[in-house]
């Protein structure tokens, strides 16, 4: 008669088949743990903070003698002046962006001429124009003073970890699961399985948990490389990132089933998995903020999991924020996992 | 009260689009058989099979299986049979050992992994990844995942093809000894020397109907004849199986191409007057074989086709 074999015996089996079949594909184990490592590596040397840099502007000498003023703008430190002999370099050195202004003289003025939809225009200009009226003897009338102050976790590498791991967490829950599905439904394994007594809820559920055991050892990797070598910040609690990375990963896994839930072929899985997740690589402020796309398109990109997840990172890691205060987020999480989950069940082709 | 039969179909009907794969079979095995069905790709046979195995629908007919049916005790019909499919490809990372502990995990009740590794002779491989194996190799985990929910009905979808006669008799000892421990075995193949030797009854199957039952050596008996005779000729003449079939001692003639297959009786006395009737037709005889009737000339007698022109 039937032995004591513990709680959920299939179930345990199941997961147990996903970590050997995750562990014994180097592919995976390399795009999940080093791929995001040596992308944080590489962003994080070519975005480290520099010295603040000069404005390279440029001085027309074909103008009239005013020597003052030239000298009154290679005193400034934050310009580096560039001497052009004639009207025609100049030009040139303006359109491909080598200066960001031309100060020309004329008569006893000055002339400036630059292209004002280049964001570095604008600050030249305001430099150069001070620096002039200065030394022709202008005095502001008040007083200010400067207190320069460079924190921790303004940096490029502070503001891309979260949103490394988010991506991670998003690959190998859509991508990760659908793979796994689509193969085995194309080996007829799937079939074969429905023709045993094991329950098709352990068998769907087998992917999102052995995500859930997988994902401390991927997230605590990206973590401590983030923090050890390059001192990123966490200022919030661990068990609120903790509670985020475990619903994004849920969500994400149950849109992982959700897009596995038809195809036949690994070309259909691809397909599906990458329409998911491109408008999410593009839009959620993985590599830039969000908040530079158009307001019109940002609830929509509110509206996505990845922005849900790389946003409350950031705001727990980055601000010290608490879990109320992404409960929102947390929300819009939920939802995913609750529709996607439903749609798979409902769709799913098992043979 | 006895036990209900381990099989049985009335009047089962299955189309895809404008093909009748099943077209009204109708079927009973009794508990113990090895039953095998036999026939051309393409016969309908895996589909039978497949809507015994719940794993399909069927669109009409009577389907019950140890009294139970689909509708109606899924759940514990998936618990009381063996399974193996054509063409199933395990997870090639798993071992074999962990491939049928996962199989095992879904059972409640049943052997033990080693036991049935014994079983299916992998005990030697049984940490080798399913990716390394042989096909015969993968044919027995197939198996062992079918027998070790300890099964009272066995459905092996055609468990031989592909594979090297010294593969097949492995497995065919294998079948063997799960059929000598009492339990029933449903098999399809294309393999006439398979059926033979593995089954108690067979069903030759074509175009999704039964054509014919019973035990090889009954169905072989049917033919009424004593010896096969195969004329491969040097080029096809006219008329040829007309005037063959008029010889005393010519059951029947079937012509397929340049090869002349006649079932006769008393072959020492037919054969020198099929071997004179072709010569004055001018029919140059270039190879003569002759053999007892085997289930492939029963097929032969019956569809005037060859299983495995399929």
């Amino acid at each position: 008669m039937s032995e004591r074999r513990g709680f959920r015996p299939a179930l345990r089996a199941l997961i147990l088949v996903r970590l050997r079949e995750f562990f014994r594909e180097p592919e995976a184990v390399f795009w999940v743990y080093i791929f995001p490592i040596l992308l944080a590596t590489g962003l994080g040397i070519a975005f480290r903070n520099q010295p603040p840099e000069r404005i390279r502007i440029g001085w027309g000498e074909w103008g009239p003698p005013a020597d003052s003023i030239l000298r009154a703008l290679s005193a400034d430190s934050a310009l580096d002046v560039v001497r052009f002999t004639d009207s025609t370099s100049s030009a040139l050195a303006l359109r491909n962006g080598r200066v960001a202004l031309v100060a020309i003289p004329a008569g006893d003025g000055v002339h400036y001429r630059y292209d004002d939809t280049r964001p570095e225009a604008a600050p030249a200009r305001l430099r150069v124009d001070n620096a002039v009226q200065r030394a022709a003897g202008r005095s502001d009338p008040v007083a200010t003073s400067n207190e320069i102050v460079r924190e921790k976790g303004s940096r490029y590498i502070d503001f891309l970890l979260p949103g490394l791991l988010g991506m991670n967490l998003m690959g190998s829950g859509i991508w990760g699961t659908g793979f796994a599905i689509v193969d085995a439904r194309k080996k007829k394994l799937l079939k074969r399985l429905v023709a045993t007594p094991m329950s098709r809820a352990d068998y769907l559920a087998s992917f999102p948990l052995a995500q859930l055991l997988l994902l401390g050892l991927e997230v605590g990797t990206i973590l401590a490389f983030g923090v050890i070598a390059f001192g990123v910040p966490v200022r919030g609690s661990l068990a609120s990132l903790t509670v985020v990375c475990v619903t994004g990963s849920l969500a994400f896994g149950a849109m992982g089933l959700m897009a596995a839930a038809r195809p036949t072929t690994i070309e259909g899985i691809s397909g599906l998995a990458n329409l998911m997740m491109l408008p999410m690589w593009v839009l959620s402020g993985v590599f830039f903020s969000s908040a530079r796309f158009p307001e019109l398109v940002q609830p929509v990109i509110k509206a996505l999991p990845l922005t849900a997840v790389v946003d409350s990172l950031r705001a727990i890691m980055l601000e010290g924020a608490t879990l109320p205060q992404v409960a929102g987020k947390l929300t819009v999480l939920l939802v995913w996992m609750v529709v996607a989950f439903a749609v798979a069940l409902k769709s799913f082709r098992w043979q | 009260m006895t036990a209900p039969p381990a099989l049985l179909l009335r009047d089962l009907r299955k189309s895809y689009k404008d093909v009748r794969a099943v077209d009204g079979l109708d079927l009973e095995v009794q508990p113990g058989e090895c039953f095998g069905l036999l026939g051309p790709n393409g016969a309908g046979k895996t589909t039978t099979l497949e809507i015994c195995e719940g794993l399909k629908p069927a669109d009409s007919g009577e389907v019950t299986l140890l009294g139970l049916r689909w509708d109606r005790d899924a759940k514990a019909l998936r618990r009381r049979i063996g399974v193996s499919l054509q063409e199933t490809q395990f997870s090639e990372k798993l071992t074999v050992e962990e491939t049928i502990a996962m199989f095992r995990s879904f059972y409640s009740r049943g052997e033990t992994v080693a036991a049935v590794l014994g079983q299916v002779q992998l005990t030697e491989k049984r940490a080798a990844r399913v990716g390394q194996l042989s096909g015969g190799q993968k044919q027995r985990l197939a198996i062992a995942c079918a027998l070790v929910g300890e099964p009272e009905l066995l459905f092996l979808d055609e468990p031989t093809t592909g594979l090297d006669p010294q593969s097949r008799r492995q497995l065919w000892e294998l079948i063997g000894g799960f059929k000598a421990s009492g339990r029933t075995v449903i098999i399809t193949t294309h393999y006439m020397d398979e059926a033979e030797r593995l089954c108690d009854r067979v069903a030759v199957v074509d175009h999704g109907r039964i054509i014919a039952l019973g035990t090889p050596r009954e169905l072989i008996a049917s033919l009424g004849a004593e010896q096969v005779v195969e004329l491969t000729l040097e080029s096809a003449a006219a008329d040829l199986p007309g005037r063959c079939a008029s010889i005393p001692g010519v059951l029947g003639v079937k012509q397929h191409d340049a090869v002349l297959t006649l079932r006769v009786a008393r072959l020492h006395e037919t054969l020198p007057r099929v071997l004179e009737a072709l010569r004055q037709n001018g029919a140059a005889v270039a190879e003569l074989r002759t053999h007892a009737p085997t289930l492939e000339d029963v097929f032969v007698a019956l569809t005037g086709r060859y299983l495995r022109d399929e």
